[in-house]
């Protein structure tokens, strides 16, 4: 076509038509700004002064403070000097003393030795800029107006840093080995899990879809059941596994389970369901023909394997692979658990904020651990965007053969990989419920009696119900609207395209990072938002954003499903679009509302690493108190706020069955 | 169908006259200079089209060729980017598709999963000051008027696409739209149900006398149902015609190839009423055409007369009066379709192409053709037409 040539031939002498807008049109725009200004202020806006935190360095800059001495009389004043001289005089200081952090507090003494509390001699001190400053006492104090001081006042003057950005505290970060090795063994840990869940998780998948096994429903509940419980509680069940006091401990033949193997073990079973879950859906929507193709080529069991069965699923396993490690290296819980002085990424990110208080440094972590996330981020998209044409309308689904060997091989590989899963759950459970494993077994409902423990006791489990009441209640509400909000708007292009790519970034976003985030973010007093610091309202408003990419997907992918032309049709009928929204377009997509719900309820049950941050003492949760309980000792009470967890899920679960076939019966007798 | 129904049916006779007359006093839908562009590709290009009341219209171009951007634009869903449209008088150009007056029906039917037939066809009732009973009233009046009365109570997904393409129309008309705009309306439909729905839709159109515009591809559907067809090709409007007028006297090049079959020959006018094809001279109009003038001459497989084998001793009667026409040619192949043959023939007085010919089953057993035989064929002077060949 030869029209982009002939296009300078329209004449644009007058200007665009622009459509009115409809009462319709003003009210979603309305929607997509509240929604859109939710997601930049709980996401955007957050990361964004992360990333300025991470480059925003303190130094003392002594040249900007001048000091004058009086004599023992208090009256004549010698000469003025800078901080900065004196220093060079005396070296009082080392150079790498002035570099800081933002809570960097230097002595004004120190630059006088001679200094003598209770002496008569009077100190002047000045800054030579206006936002030098310095504490007395806790009162801060700025400009360039010479202020007086007694000495003994002046014992409490104490000098604070400038601010600059710069990539000192990368420089900082880079030159400190533990804290770089901690990439290298994040890298080494996440891609070693990758290709050992990817295994096993393939050899399941392709089990469940090419062998007549028998079981194979169980099996998919099985294998899909940590998703139900923290990452903490594999590394509690290894600990009692394999751990100092554990019954097996002699398997490991003398290596430690604290550390990369049992990082390594965990990590496979909290990531295994993710991993399964993706290459199940990938190796279901096989097309019989190509099987058939195949045959009638005699082409041998191997090679249809290769050329058929592998490709077709290609971009699940890669999908899965990038998740899986994408898990790994931004998971915190299992680490601080069973990680011991192996340094990981998400565990420094804790240790710089909690333990040392250095913000700026958690800051330089969480950037550096935002790199590879972004990374598998951005590749598995450009994977999925070609996978599209990859289906076809007319597959023939593929139906297994019987074949009594591999149904055997496959079976029992199944029933290694369950014995694993429920292995581990029975671990926690047998230790939640007994005396002191493995020594005294006698059965005890101790370990339950959380208000005895630090941790939160029970208050804790009941915010941890009420945030994942609230999570599921408000994100569904919230990710639906915006959700229908991109696929169904017309017109705002620019606007849906740069709400679509907020909703998507969540995915990239490690759990530490946003929650680390949300601190800088949230706690300051000059943020309107400051007052929500502490409460409940963030945690909800943390978890909801935390886990906003998968529910958007969710949701989104319904919505596609619906007819584009309803919105026309009902234009069309001079239909408001929230009558067609409330009476056609969420009880069609209910069943996918619903597990939005469930998804968003099973996460906010479970998450540590965000809201590990943000919780105060009135909102502990049950999850961080398995993580607290288990740092201080209290390894058994720990098990059984996990398994507190997991009989929530399960329930939750149960529940949201009940009310998905409860509710689909009314409201979905068309299908 | 004899129902009473609340639109006032349209007498459509009277702007048949109007049109046939050549004068529509006032169109019901005026196109002014409307161009759409997606950056720098143009959709439509400077298109101006009146469409009277009653009038029961079809855009038909190939796929791409800006039929469905025109009418998306008529609906107020994809706003053009320049360009004036009237309905009724009203400027509607910049209107958003809820403040004009029309029904739509998509091809994919676009009915509500989730709500019963009824709940679809009384979608667009509720919600306007109607009491309940009246709006019963009218979606037992819709139902019967597309014959589905007994369905009401069933969710789409238990008709067929027929029936289900008949709930869309319904829902469409019930609020009593000025225009009715139908998208490829029975494009995903079986070739039986097709036929016998485009006589409906046709039936129930005419009953309404409401202004109708239909998309389609095909252009036998066109042909059955418009009384006006829109020719549309790469964004343009080929010709504007009654169905015959357009089959008959294509006046593009295009126009004659998309509609139905051609033989297409290259050709060069000689002088006034003469061509030249291949190596010989034959009759046809040739008013618009200079003398030397470069052409494609075009005649239809059905416009062309067998003679049979032996046509200048038996067949004199039947001698045209333009035996410059006459050709003789050898049959190569002949294909049954049915109701006729499709036979390829070569002339050498044509040169190097191939005619293709469809002679009735009649002619076939009267005339004894058959592959491999000579037979002698005419082509009509009026209906060897000229197009400029394009460069």
């Amino acid at each position: 076509m030869n029209f982009a040539l002939e296009a300078s031939h329209l004449p644009l002498t007058g200007k665009r038509l622009r459509q009115e807008a409809s009462r319709d049109d003003l009210v979603k725009l309305g929607f997509m700004a509240v929604i859109g200004l939710y997601l930049i202020v709980a996401l955007a806006a957050p990361l964004f002064v992360m990333l300025s935190k991470s480059l925003s360095t303190y130094r003392f800059a002594l040249a900007a403070f001048e000091f004058q001495v009086s004599d023992e009389t208090g009256a004549n004043w010698g000469p003025v000097v800078s901080a900065a001289e004196l220093n060079r005089e005396l070296g009082a200081v080392a150079d790498t003393e002035l570099s800081t952090n933002s809570d960097g507090r230097l002595a004004a003494t120190k630059f006088f030795p001679e200094f003598k509390f209770r002496s008569p001699v009077h100190y002047r001190i000045r800054g030579t800029t206006d936002d030098a400053a310095f504490l007395v006492g806790s009162t801060r104090e700025t400009g360039t107006a010479w202020r007086e001081y007694d000495s003994g006042t002046f014992r409490r003057v104490v000098l604070r840093p400038a601010s600059s950005l710069g990539f000192e505290n990368f420089r900082t970060y880079f030159s400190t080995p533990a804290l770089a090795q901690s990439i290298h063994n994040s890298v080494l840990m996440a891609a070693i899990s990758t290709v050992v869940t990817i295994s096993i998780a393939f050899a399941l998948a392709y089990g469940l879809t090419r062998s007549c096994m028998p079981l194979r429903g169980l099996f998919r509940g099985i294998l899909t059941i940590p998703i139900l419980v923290p990452s903490l509680l594999p590394g509690i069940a290894l600990v009692y596994l394999f751990g100092n006091q554990g019954v097996f401990k002699d398997w490991l033949m003398g290596y430690s389970i604290y550390g990369p193997i049992g990082i390594v073990i965990g990590s496979v079973f909290f990531t295994l369901p993710h991993a399964f879950l993706i290459i199940l859906t990938a190796l279901s929507i096989a097309d019989a023909r190509h099987y058939e193709a195949a045959a009638s080529l005699k082409a041998s069991k191997w090679r249809t394997f290769t050329t058929v069965t592998v490709p077709g699923a290609r971009y699940g396993i890669v999908s899965a692979a990038f998740v899986v490690f994408t898990l790994v290296i931004t998971d915190f819980g299992l680490p601080k658990v069973i990680g011991g002085q192996y340094g990981m990424l998400a565990v420094d990110i804790y240790k710089q904020v909690i333990g040392q208080q250095n913000f700026e440094m958690g800051a330089v972590v969480s950037v550096i651990l935002l790199v590879p996330a972004v990374l598998a981020f951005v590749v598995d998209r450009r994977m999925q965007r070609r996978q599209v044409a990859l289906l076809s309308a007319r597959a023939v689904p593929y139906v297994p053969k019987r074949n009594a060997r591999m149904d055997t091989l496959c079976f029992a590989f199944a029933c290694l990989a369950s014995l694993f899963i429920l292995g581990m759950i029975a671990m926690c459970q047998i230790a939640a419920i007994v005396k002191f494993w493995p020594y005294d077994l006698t059965l005890t409902a101790k370990n339950f009696a959380f208000d005895l423990m630090d941790g939160g006791g029970w208050a804790a489990y009941g915010n941890s119900i009420r945030l994942a009441l609230l999570t599921a209640l408000f994100g569904s509400v919230i990710v639906f609207a915006g959700a229908y909000m991109v696929e169904k708007a017309d017109g705002f292009r620019f606007g849906r395209s740069i709400f679509h790519f907020l909703a998507m970034m969540p995915m990239a976003v490690p759990g530490m990072v946003l929650g680390l985030a949300y601190i800088f973010f949230f706690n300051n007093p000059a943020n309107p938002l400051y007052p929500i610091y502490g409460t409940m309202t963030i945690l909800v408003v943390c978890t909801v954003t935390h886990f906003y990419t998968v529910a958007h997907l969710t949701a989104l992918t319904a919505l596609k499903q619906m007819d584009p032309e309803f919105e026309s049709v009902a234009a069309s009928l001079k239909q408001p679009f929230h009558r067609l929204f409330f009476r056609v377009t969420v009880p069609v997509c209910l069943p996918a509302i619903l597990n939005i719900a469930i998804y968003l309820f099973v996460n906010a049950m479970t998450t540590v690493s965000a809201v590990v941050f943000l919780y105060a003492t009135d909102t502990k949760l049950a999850s961080v108190a398995v993580l607290n309980m288990d740092d201080a000792g209290d390894i058994a009470p720990a098990a059984a706020m996990g398994m507190m967890i997991f009989y929530t899920n399960v329930a939750a679960k149960l529940i949201h069955a009940l009310i998905a076939r409860g509710l689909l019966a009314r409201t979905q007798a068309w299908r | 169908m004899r129902h009473a129904l609340s639109i006032e049916p349209t007498p459509t006779p009277i702007h048949r006259a109007a049109k046939q007359a050549g004068a529509e006093p006032t169109p019901y839908l005026e196109i002014t200079d409307l161009w759409k562009a997606y950056g720098d590709f143009v959709a439509l290009r400077d298109i101006s089209l009146s469409i009277g009341k009653g009038e029961f219209i079809c855009f038909l171009g190939p796929s791409g060729c800006g039929k469905t951007t025109l009418l998306r634009a008529i609906a107020g869903l994809d706003l053009q980017t320049q360009g004036t449209i009237r309905q009724d008088g009203r400027n509607i150009s910049t209107l958003p598709a809820s403040r004009r007056d029309y029904g739509i029906v998509f091809q994919s039917y676009a009915l509500f999963p989730n709500l019963t037939i009824e709940q679809n066809i009384a979608f667009g009732l509720e919600n306007i000051g109607r009491s309940k009973a009246a709006v019963a009233a009218r979606v037992a009046e819709l139902l019967e008027t597309v014959g589905l009365s007994a369905h009401g109570k069933k969710y789409p997904a238990q008709l067929s696409g027929g029936q289900q393409q008949r709930i869309a129309l319904a829902r469409a008309i019930a609020i009593s739209p000025g225009l009715l705009l139908l998208d490829e309306p029975l494009s995903a439909l079986d070739a039986k149900v097709r036929v016998h729905l485009r006589h409906e839709i046709k039936a129930l159109q005419r009953k309404l006398g409401v202004t109708t515009i239909m998309v389609t591809h095909d252009q036998e559907e066109a042909l059955a149902m418009a009384d006006r067809i829109v020719v549309m090709n790469h964004g343009v409007i080929e010709q504007v015609g009654s169905p015959s007028e357009i089959y008959r006297h294509a006046k593009t090049l295009f126009v004659a190839d998309f509609i139905g079959e051609t033989n297409q020959f290259p050709a060069e006018v000689l002088s006034d009423g003469e061509v030249e094809i291949g190596h010989s001279a034959f009759c046809c109009p040739t008013e618009e055409f200079a003398t030397g003038q470069a052409a494609t001459a075009v005649v239809r497989p059905v416009d062309i007369i067998p003679h049979g084998a032996d046509a200048h001793a038996a067949n004199a009667v039947d001698r045209p009066a333009t035996p410059q026409n006459l050709v003789d040619a050898q049959v190569q192949e002949m294909e049954f379709l049915g109701m006729f043959w499709r036979t390829r023939l070569t002339a050498p007085r044509l040169g190097e192409r191939t005619l293709v010919a469809d002679f009735s089953v009649n002619a076939v057993r009267r005339l004894r053709i058959e592959a491999g035989g000579v037979i002698q064929v005419e082509i009509p002077r009026e209906r060897l037409l000229l197009y400029p060949r394009s460069a």
